[in-house]
This record gives C-alpha cells, structure tokens and sequence, in this order.
C-alpha cells in the first residue's frame, strides 16, 4: 500500500466518522464543528484526485461561508447562557429501514458494476486553466445562471431575515 | 522523496517557527515602545538593555498564572479554539516565498519556499476564512455574553471583509494570470510592483487585512468600553499566550501576505545588475522581504495608536458600502485596461 | 492504486449517513448539515468520475453545487432566523402552522 492509499484510508475514515457524529451527536455545537472535518476530510480526498483547485475552493465555500453562516444560526437562535444545545432523534425504526435499503442497494450497484474508467489516474499540474476555460466557454450559460442565483438568494436571504418589526429587533 | 528532503521541510518548518516567534516577542515591546513614544511616554524601559527583554518577562508571567476554565463553559472548545487560532496564523505562512533563486544544501536543490502550492492565492483565502473558527468558537465556548457578542462581531466583520479581500486580488491575478505566489512574486520584477500597477486594489486589501487582524481600527472584537475583553475575556495564563500570540503572528502573515502581492515580495530592483552569486543574492533578498514585512508592521502599529476605533455600523457601512464597489470597480478597470492596452 | 469504487462507496455512505439524519432529526439546523453532507457525498462523486475519467465537467458541475450550496444555505439560514424570531424554536415539528 503506497502512502497515498494510506492517505485515502485516513481521509475516508475522517470523512465518515465526523459525518456520524454530525448526524448523530446530541449537540448542535458538536455536530457543527464535526462538519468543519467532514468538509476538510472531502477537500483532502480532492487534492487525491487531483482537483486542487477544487480542494481550496471547498474549504473557501464550505468551512469558510456555509458552515460560518451555520455556526451563526447556531448562536443566534439558542440563548447565550445555555452551553449545551441538544435535540434528540425520531423515527428510528423506519428511517433505519429505508436507510439500509438505500445503502444497500447503492453498494450492491456500485460493487457489480464494471466501471469503464482509466487504468491509473492521468498526471495532471494544475486544474485551474482548464476549468477557468470551460467555465467561460462550454459552461457560459450555466455560470451567468449560477451568478444570477446567488445574487438573487442574497437578496432574498437579506429580506426574510430582516425583522419587519422595528420595536422588537430580533438577535 | 526520502528522508533528506522531509527534514529539509522540517528545517524550514522551525527556522519559520522560531523566526515568528522572535519577532512576535520583539512585536510586543515595538508596540509598547511606538505607543510609548505617540502618547509622550517612555515605555518600558526596566527589564534588560533599553527593557528588551520585556516581552520574556511577560510571558514567563502569564505562563505562571492559574488557567482558569469558567464552571460553565464548554471545556473542549474552550481549549480547542486558541489552538485553531494560532494553527491558522503559523499555517498561512507555509506558501510565502522569501527569496528568489534556490541555494544547494546536502546536494538538494532548495527553494526559499515551504510548500510552493499552485493555488497558492487561494490557499492564503482559504486559511483566512478559517481563522474566524478560532475567536467565534472561543467566544461560544466561554459562556459568556461579552464572549459571545465579541465572536459574533468577529464572525461578522471577517466575513464582510474577506469579501472585498479577495475580489481586490482578483486584480493581482488578473495581471499575473497565475494563483501561484512564487509568480505573482517573478511577476514583480523591478519597479513593476503590484504597489504601482494596483494601487486601488492595494488600498482595499490594506484596509481588508487590517479588519481580518482584528486590529485597530477595527478591533471591535475586543473593544473594551463595551465588551471587556472581548471573545478572551474568560481566556487567562497559557491560552491567553495563545490568543495573543495568535493576534500578532496574523500581523506578521498579513505583512507578509502584502508584501508578497502588491509590494514585490523578495524583488531587490537592480539587484541583478550587481552580478552576486546565489548565495548573496538569496541573502540581500530574505533581507528586503524582512524590511518590507518590518515596514508594514511598523504601519499596523502605527496605525492603531493613532486612529481610533470604528463603531460597528461605520465599520459595516465601510466594509460593503465602500470597500465592495471599490474592489469590483478596480476589477472592472483592470479588465479594461488590460484587454485595451 | 485505490479503485474508483472505493470512491463511490464512500459517497454512497456518507449519502445515507445524511440521509437518516435528513429522516430522525428534528433541528432544522442540523437538517441543514446533513443536506450538505448529502451535497459533499454526491460532489465526491462528480469528482471521482472527473478524475478517473479524465475529463474535467465533472468538476465544474461541483462548482454549480456549490454555488447552489451557499444559496440554499443564505436563504435556509435567514428562513431559520424567521422562524426563531416567530416561534422562538427551531423545532421543524413546531413548525405546523400550515397544516390543515
């Protein structure tokens, strides 16, 4: 085993343990910062598969904005001088059913099928040229649409979360 | 890769190490010297030659004093989030090239650069965004309401500037039309300083990395009038260290973050022309990357203690009223100067 | 050499990991993390493909997920906010106001 496989058997295990934890940890908190690895986790698998730019990108995404907004809403929607934030779970028995057919079928699928891809994986230095064209090029229509989606979710964002009450300004 | 090259990393590793830490120390009596000599005091003046050892004194002292964890706070976070902190500070500086050619050592070529990442830009973003970990955790953790609001503002503040902190390198990237520093740094060859061909975009990133250092004039986070100490109002002995540690190695990664993209980084102009040898010329350029840093840190300091805080919604008002558009206008321009000329 | 259906596997896990948190809890924030989770499973996947395949659309639709990740996360997170401030709870079984 190269140190590399050593490297995906790392990533994978943090991965999957920290996305447990997310699932199933009675703190808000706790499941919060179990995600900042989870997301870390998928950024080093990235870099295995040679997406580097792609790494960086979803550390700057996930950990960096998504998961920050996250934390926010953590803090602000529970009161300052509780330190323990849990929530329990519900419908163990038939969530644990459809779960284990999804599960099931998605391993039993990916593990017979003969997967049509390269013998070893090509030396790539540098993905950043080439998505940088694609996405100017093949990709235009998508990115401009993908633009007007942020824009418009900023502004639809900042007017939900805008009390409308002035007397009683929330957080 | 074999065992030489690991410990020619590990050696750069702690020479990077330890050279912060030296500096942060000499930080903290430069800090109290300037402010000394702007308020018309004398500043210390006891502990060793003109109080240079001062700062040792300081740490042995707060090393010496009980850590104290509030009853009520989360203890895991507590002690994780200095750590994340200064992890997030030290880590940045692992992309920052400090000199030019590469000298040979035990018949390895070696480059005057850790780790000479490819999106290295991003990278710097991408640690940045994690430093609000640290004080929004630390301030959650402590259970406390000066803490916490402390955290939130930090939070806040670092994500509306990091906004105009990137769109101003776009600029940068724009001309080099590369994410790697050690490019943007070659790009810089003589006078053709990023200083010179962006000096809108330098503007906001200046005033971007001030507000991601927490530093005055936007030390909200820690405004005491009004939120005692901020997010490390429960923090004491060691992990106070930290955070203050933590607080004066991020000046250092900004200094020499600026340094590497608009102020030429390691470039001597005409250094060239002198004919030195590799040695010399790695020597005389670590040497004019370390002014450089000097410089700007000498800038943030005076900055602070000649400029007083922001309130919070003057620094918002700032931060995306002003700094925003005049990021993307200096990205429009730039765009248009470059595809006309 | 790891295959690609390690890859896959591991995506598929974390799908169902998110998955069953999506169906058994009741914190609309922790709903949030798990549909990121189940966003992160199915962008390894594009990323996997991407790479073994040598071809890199796979990774510029991770971008598209991604911006659409923030959006769902802007405006999910200003919904939640909405919802404390009217309910003082983030319960989603609190939330039932529409319910006929």
């Amino acid at each position: 085993m190269s140190y590399t496989d050593a490297f995906f058997y790392f990533f994978a295990a943090l991965t999957v343990g920290s996305a447990l934890v997310v699932t199933f940890s009675r703190s808000v908190i706790y499941a919060a910062f179990a995600l900042l690895f989870t997301f870390l986790g998928v950024a080093g698998l990235y870099v295995l598969l040679q997406a580097d730019f792609l790494a960086v990108a979803q550390i700057m995404v996930y950990v960096g904005g998504i998961l920050i907004l996250l934390l926010f809403g953590v803090m602000l929607t529970t009161r300052v001088t509780n330190a323990e934030i849990t929530t329990g779970t519900v419908q163990g028995l038939p969530a644990t059913v459809v779960v284990g057919i999804l599960l099931g079928t998605l391993i039993l699928l990916v593990s017979r099928a003969t997967w049509n891809v390269q013998e070893s994986l090509p030396d790539v230095t540098g993905t950043t040229t080439e998505i940088g064209e694609r996405l100017l090029t093949t990709f235009l229509l998508p990115f401009e649409i993908a633009g007007i989606l942020l824009l418009v979710a900023i502004m639809g964002a900042a007017m939900i979360a805008r009390s409308t009450d002035k007397t009683k300004e929330a957080a | 890769m074999d065992v030489l090259d690991i410990a020619i990393a590990l050696i750069k590793i702690v020479v990077m190490f330890v050279v912060v830490l030296l500096t942060v120390a000499e930080l903290v009596y430069t800090e109290r010297k300037i402010s000394a000599w702007i308020q018309n005091r004398v500043g210390p003046n006891r502990v060793g030659w003109l109080g240079l050892l001062q700062p040792y004194a300081d740490v042995v002292k707060l090393l010496l004093k009980e850590d104290i964890v509030p009853a009520a706070a989360n203890r895991f976070i507590h002690t994780l989030a200095p750590v994340i902190s200064i992890g997030v500070a030290f880590s940045t500086l692992a992309v920052i090239p400090i000199a030019g050619p590469t000298i040979t050592l035990f018949g390895r070529t070696v480059h005057m650069v850790i780790a000479d990442v490819n999106v290295g830009i991003l990278y710097v973003l991408a640690l940045t965004s994690m430093g609000v970990y640290g004080l929004t955790l630390s301030g959650w953790a402590s259970n406390n309401k000066y803490s916490l609001l402390g955290g939130l503002r930090s939070a806040a503040q670092m994500i509306s500037y990091e906004l105009s902190m990137g769109l101003s390198l776009i600029g940068v990237i724009m001309i080099t039309g590369s994410l790697q520093l050690t490019d943007i740094v070659h790009h810089q060859h003589g006078w053709m300083w990023n200083l010179v061909l962006q000096p809108v975009g330098f503007i906001t990133f200046l005033v971007a990395s001030f507000a991601e250092t927490n530093r005055a004039p936007f030390d909200l986070p820690e405004a005491e009038p009004e939120l005692v100490g901020g997010y490390h109002t429960e923090y004491s002995s060691f992990k106070f260290a930290l955070f203050f540690l933590a607080e004066y190695a991020n000046m250092i990664t900004s200094s020499a973050v600026i340094t590497t993209l608009y102020l030429g980084g390691w470039q001597v102009p005409y250094l060239e022309t002198f004919g030195l040898s590799d040695g010399w010329m790695v020597l005389v350029q670590i040497l004019a990357f370390m002014l450089k840093v000097a410089f700007l840190l000498f800038f943030f300091q005076w900055v602070r203690w000649s400029v007083p805080r922001f309130r919070y919604d003057q620094l918002m008002n700032l931060g995306w009223k002003v700094m925003l558009p005049l990021a993307i206008a200096n990205i429009v321009l730039t765009g248009a100067l470059l595809l006309f000329l | 050499m790891i295959p690609i259906s390690h890859y896959l596997i591991l995506s598929a896990v974390m799908f169902t990991i998110g998955c069953a948190g999506v169906l058994t809890r009741r914190n609309a924030i922790i709903i949030f993390m798990c549909i990121e989770l189940m966003l992160n499973s199915v962008n390894l996947t594009f990323v996997a493909f991407s790479a073994y395949l040598g071809d890199s659309a796979g990774q510029i639709i991770v971008f598209f997920v991604m911006a659409v990740a923030a959006a769902e996360a802007a405006v999910g997170l200003a919904i939640v906010l909405a919802l404390f401030r009217n309910k003082k709870s983030v319960d989603i079984n609190d939330v039932n106001i529409l319910k006929w």
